[in-house]
């Protein structure tokens, strides 16, 4: 009994000083990469401004829906990127992220920030918002932002995929992604990525992309620069 | 000997546990529940809800009940621990008052009746039980209730600078320009699980689904109705400001009898002309 106690006591001392240990390594490689699908995605329609004329006078032609981003080469834009397990040497952020609503657009479409990292949510029209985010695992919260209201400061503690909506105007989507993680990367319009400061080591990395879902692999950073490219297969629908 | 030496495991291993658990007690948690010095028991609560509740809100306590697929409004699902009517602010739990409350009165307008038949005990019974179907309990405690200041006179003043701001805050965007649930994004309004949501028309309304006073009034807009798309005001209005939205909502509804709205049919009457209609400026153009 009193062996066991002192056992326990010993793997948590160890598994304790192991942290300390791992957060002194020095950061390292590289991991880069494009994502890209095969098939067909769904056709982004033009957004019908027209019950806020301020919005609509701002965009002519229209501005597409967001859900799939596509560009020459069949390139996806807004994917992100990130360490999933195996992540080592992340480091806390406290940047604030901002978040505007411009034009009754969500910029950026995707924003992604750190567990606890602050979020700035900024109105540039002159019309109202209220910012709706709908999360499962964090808690839902849903605020008016008239124009000229200060910035809305705030954050989240549990990783997760949020989707944001306005109710006042619909067609308003974007994604707040939380990530444990600070190795993470957003496709550009040119669909490539890249995530800093790895240090070696073996990693499973993920891509997410919010109409096409997640796909995994398997990298190993050696000090210098991996690469991983993502392939999703797109459908009409 | 044998026993002695399994008692001494057993207190050394409840000793060894207890010492791992005693950070526990510091975590946040609201789980059980107490209103007016009654304290619910969760055991109990499991019963009466099974007798009571399953048929709309399901064994799971996720809405799915039997009943569930011809009501509207939908039954609440407590799996998700998100709550509409609370005195506490947007994104955080209700207090047990205020699930006592909502049990009590029922909602107006919905298939959830008034429980008033059932106990006090009974009704702190099923809050305590209720709660068991979310972990979001455990880990959180329930938000702070909002501060209400007295409720200053309902004079002209105050209703007109509430007009202004239902004006400013485009109100009127979803509950319309006289707030009859027909502004220019009410027919595209959906609440959480997608399903279209019209906005409160004070027009037709006299109750609320929250309560009939003018401090439930305020609490709406003051704490957001968590799950739809009505959001919370407080990082906009100052209390003040909350009253004379009061007052001037007040207005906006010819069958209930309040001060507000004599005084603004009064003012009325001598401004003929004068009024300059909501949402004319405030439209962004």
């Amino acid at each position: 009994m009193r062996i066991r106690f002192f056992a326990l006591l010993a793997v948590f001392g160890l598994a304790g000083s192991a942290m300390l240990v791992t957060a002194a390594r020095p950061a390292g490689g590289t991991i880069t990469g494009k994502v890209t699908f095969t098939g067909t995605p769904p056709k982004m329609k033009p957004i019908d401004m027209s019950k806020e004329p301020y919005c609509q006078k701002l965009h002519n032609p229209p501005i597409k829906t967001q859900d799939v981003e596509t560009g020459p080469g069949d390139t996806l834009e807004d994917a992100v990127v990130f360490i999933s397990a195996g992540d080592q040497g992340s480091s806390s952020a406290s940047t604030p992220v901002r978040y505007d609503q411009k034009g009754c657009q969500y910029i950026p479409h995707v924003a992604v920030m750190m567990v606890d990292q602050p979020l700035q949510i900024y109105n540039d029209d002159p019309n109202a918002h209220n910012i709706h985010p709908l999360p499962k695992v964090n808690s839902e919260w849903n605020k008016s932002q008239p124009p000229g209201a200060p910035p809305i400061d705030t954050k989240w503690d549990k990783p997760e995929f949020i989707s944001v909506k306005c109710n006042i105007h619909p067609w308003m989507h974007g994604y707040f992604v939380v990530l444990k993680t600070s190795h993470y990367g957003v496709t550009g319009p040119d669909g490539t990525f890249t995530i800093k400061d790895v240090p070696p080591g073996k990693y499973t990395v993920t891509a997410w992309q919010e109409h096409m879902g997640t796909q995994t692999q398997e990298v190993t950073v050696a000090g210098g620069a991996a690469t991983a490219n993502f392939v999703f297969k797109a459908m009409p629908y | 000997m044998a026993l002695a030496k399994k008692i001494t495991r057993s207190l050394m291993l409840a000793a060894f546990g207890a010492a791992l658990a005693t950070p526990g007690v510091a975590l946040a948690q609201d789980t059980g529940a107490s209103v007016n010095g009654l304290t619910g028991n969760a055991e109990a609560g499991k019963r009466d809800y099974r007798r009571w509740c399953v048929g709309c809100h399901g064994k799971e306590g996720n809405g799915e009940g039997e009943n569930a697929p011809y009501i509207d409004p939908r039954p609440r699902d407590f799996t998700e621990a998100l709550f509409r009517w609370r005195s506490t602010p947007t994104g955080t739990l209700p207090t047990d008052q205020d699930l006592y409350d909502t049990i009590t009165r029922g909602v107006v307008d919905t298939l959830m009746p008034t429980w008033r038949p059932l106990t006090p005990q009974t009704r702190v019974d099923l809050i305590a039980y209720i709660k068991t179907f979310s972990p979001k309990w455990q880990t959180q405690r329930a938000g702070a209730p909002i501060t209400i200041p007295p409720e200053p006179p309902q004079t002209i003043d105050s209703v007109l600078h509430g007009r202004q701001l239902f004006d400013q805050m485009q109100c009127w965007k979803c509950h319309g320009p006289e707030g009859r649930g027909d502004g220019p994004s009410a027919i595209t309004l959906t609440d959480d699980k997608g399903e279209p949501i019209r906005p409160y028309n004070f027009h037709d309304g006299t109750r609320f689904r929250c309560g009939e006073t003018n401090s439930d009034l305020y609490k709406i807009f003051m704490t957001g109705l968590d799950g739809t798309p009505m959001p919370s005001f407080a990082d906009s209005l100052k209390p003040q400001d909350a009253w004379d939205l009061v007052h001037f909502l007040r207005t906006l509804q010819p069958n209930v009898q309040s001060e507000s709205r004599n005084v603004w049919l009064e003012y009325v009457k001598t401004h003929q002309g004068q009024i300059k209609p909501i949402g004319a400026e405030s439209a962004g153009q």
